[in-house]
């Protein structure tokens, strides 16, 4: 582990890629902050640029960079005006905007940055210390494993996906399944389901789907709805960014918690940082003593370091099944996955073996990047806060040409720019009727390699037989039936449902 | 019927499409060496058919009870005639235009009018502000494409001869 870490350290202290980190960093503060728009939205307008930089570490380094500097962005947005960015700094507005409202702004910013910083900064250390070991027992696993494996990611991601659906998120799991199909197969060389058309025989391409299921919906909701967006003339006056000793030791115990469970929040695939951050409120309001209880929601410092650190540390966890099982657990890791094998890198239990430096170089510059958050954030803050005031008629039109640049430049081709259109306004009618668009994209960006996989079990056992010669590839599959089937039969006699949002992260 | 179900409905004949595709009409074209395969082109998408065929059954006949707590959406479908309808799909009528005009018109001049127009649909008015903005946004955009990237993208209308 040692020679990786300082593998690691020498790849990513390199220029361009400390260069890189700041950058991501920056970018995503910056676009995370304006809402309405979700990491998941930036990652997807920035992969045209990562992806012609040409070198993965580089690539992901700065797209891991954007993905921090959105969350922390998010949490800037929903402390200060209450309209958060990111789903999963939701349970982030809960306290920090009433404390916003009291004149304490820049402490709960500052309280906001300390907390994310710990928050990723422990959830590096215990990705350094589990990937390994997990990427060790899985490179057991075989091809039918995998597919079983996947099997159970997706229908995991169907299960939890949120609005609490079971039946929804499944058929977009389907759906995104199928538009994978379509195009032509490296194993069969026949072009399938095409309908002729030579601009499908490639198949879709996932970055003009990535950005027609999140940018453009998000960037339609903005004008639908422009009363929201109204929200925002306001701006508050930052100062006093200092806090106590006394507080920092009250906020002390609730960061290591909720780092913790965070972390392994995270590492579950479909539950990401909303689930992280939502449940790191529940707990630590409910372990709190009773004075400490009345304050939660009333602006109560507890009350946000528990969210901030929590949905910190899971985007860090999710990083986990990417890296070891090439299995992403959330719509944010499926876009990087996509990235990443557009970059000629798959992830899997081979990367820290094959690519140890992309790897590694990934884990420091975790580090790195909490530690530019913190730094470039808190004396930036109150200018980075007048983003917010950017007109929605500026920004609007920006965000539409950015998706249809990145699309564009993916494939040199106009055709995509109406693809993207069309796929757009669908996505907008699917998310009218409150289904869940993130299974989609996981289904697509799995759909070629559960196939794969799937046909390599088949020809080494030349039929069904290897769901029964295998006992763990049964046994997965076993599993994932119950995750489909339980919750919908549990939801079935508990009708109520509980609040859960996971469309976010 | 709800808007949900009516998404299931074009689904499910999406999928029938795609299903019967997959089942009857794949498999002829399938050289004779490749029908000793256990597994043909067709093998995955026919189970997928089969499940989102079941899948969507299942939304539209309305087996699973959706749960008691609605929760606020964003946007209410059913009032959608009280929000900027009209902006949206000028927006999206002018995203279209952009995907065809691109490559006759240039990146240049489809990309400034792209910008300005949409910003117009959303109620600015301040053109001197505005052409400038959009202006240097886009020298920005072609310089980073075309240079740093080095993606190539033809500025003008008829630039290289190449329609």
């Amino acid at each position: 582990m040692l020679d990786g870490l300082l593998l690691g350290l020498s790849a990513a202290t390199s220029p361009y890629n400390l260069m890189m980190v700041v950058a991501g960093c920056l970018i995503g503060t910056f676009i995370g902050m304006l809402p309405g728009l979700g990491p998941m939205s930036i990652i997807a307008i920035m992969i045209p640029v990562a992806i012609s930089m040409g070198d993965p570490s580089a690539a992901l380094i700065l797209l891991a960079g954007v993905y921090y500097g959105a969350i922390f962005g998010g949490s800037t947005s929903s402390i200060l005006l209450n309209a958060p960015g990111v789903a999963g700094t939701v349970a982030s507005s809960f306290d920090g905007y009433p404390m916003a409202r009291k004149g304490q702004a820049g402490k709960a910013l500052t309280i906001a940055a300390i907390a994310s910083f710990c928050g990723g900064t422990i959830g590096a250390l215990l990705l350094m210390i589990f990937a390994p070991m997990l990427s060790s027992v899985a490179l057991l696993f075989h091809s039918a494993e995998y597919f079983a494996l996947m099997v159970v990611g997706l229908s995991a991601i169907a299960a939890f996906a949120g609005t609490g659906n079971v039946a929804k998120a499944i058929l977009m799991t389907l759906v995104g399944l199928i538009l994978a199909t379509v195009g032509e197969g490296a194993l069969f060389n026949m072009p399938r389901f095409t309908m002729g058309l030579m601009d499908l025989q490639s198949g879709l391409s996932f970055i003009t789907l990535a950005m027609a299921m999140f940018a453009l919906p998000e960037a339609l909701f903005l004008v639908l709805n422009s009363k929201k967006a109204e929200q925002n003339s306001e701006g508050g006056k930052i100062e006093n960014l200092r806090i106590s000793r006394e507080e920092g030791r009250k906020i002390a115990p609730v960061i290591a918690r909720q780092s913790v469970q965070g972390f392994f929040i995270g590492v579950l695939p479909g539950a990401g940082a909303t689930i992280a951050s939502f449940l790191g409120y529940a707990v630590e309001r409910n372990i709190a003593s009773k004075d400490e209880q009345a304050e939660f929601g009333k602006g109560s410092i507890k009350g946000l370091a528990a969210p901030e650190t929590a949905n910190n540390a899971a985007c860090t966890g999710s990083f986990v099944p990417l890296l070891t099982l090439g299995i992403p657990g959330s719509g944010t890791t499926a876009i990087l996955l996509g990235a990443l094998i557009a970059l000629n890198v798959t992830p899997g239990p081979r990367l820290m073996i094959d690519e140890p430096q992309i790897f590694w170089a990934v884990i420091i510059s975790m580090y790195i990047g909490n530690f530019v958050l913190l730094i470039l954030n808190l004396p930036l803050i109150p200018y980075i806060a007048k983003v917010l005031t950017i007109p929605r008629n500026y920004l609007i039109p920006f965000i539409l040409f950015f998706t249809l640049m990145g699309s564009y430049i993916g494939q040199n081709n106009a055709t995509e720019l109406l693809l993207l259109v069309g796929m757009g306004i669908c996505a907008t009618i699917l998310r009218f009727a409150d289904y869940p668009l993130a299974p989609l994209l996981i289904g697509f960006i799995l759909g070629g390699m559960l196939e794969d996989n799937f046909a390599r079990s088949m020809q080494l056992y030349d039929g069904f037989g290897f769901v029964l010669d295998r006992p763990m590839t049964a046994g997965l599959l076993v599993i994932a039936v119950l995750l489909v089937v339980v919750p919908s039969y549990r939801a079935r006699r508990a009708k109520a449902r509980q609040a859960g949002v996971a469309d976010g992260d | 019927m709800a808007l949900d179900r009516w998404i299931a409905l074009v689904i499910l004949c999406v999928t029938l499409a795609y299903g019967y595709a997959a089942f009857f009409t794949m498999d002829q074209l399938l050289p004779p060496f490749m029908q000793r395969n256990p597994i043909w082109p067709s093998t995955f998408p026919k189970v997928l058919a089969v499940l989102a065929i079941i899948a969507a059954l299942v939304i539209l006949l309305g087996l699973e009870k959706p749960s008691s707590s609605e929760k606020t959406p964003d946007i209410d479908y059913r009032r959608l005639g009280e929000y900027q309808l009209i902006p949206a799909l000028a927006l999206l009528g002018l995203m279209v235009a952009y995907a065809l005009l691109l490559r006759p018109a240039g990146f240049l001049l489809a990309t400034v009018g792209f910008i300005t127009i949409g910003a117009s649909i959303l109620g600015e008015r301040k053109y001197h502000i505005l052409l400038p903005v959009a202006m240097l946004a886009t020298g920005i955009v072609w310089y980073l494409v075309e240079q740093v990237l080095g993606i190539f993208l033809r500025p003008w209308p008829f630039f290289l001869g190449v329609s």
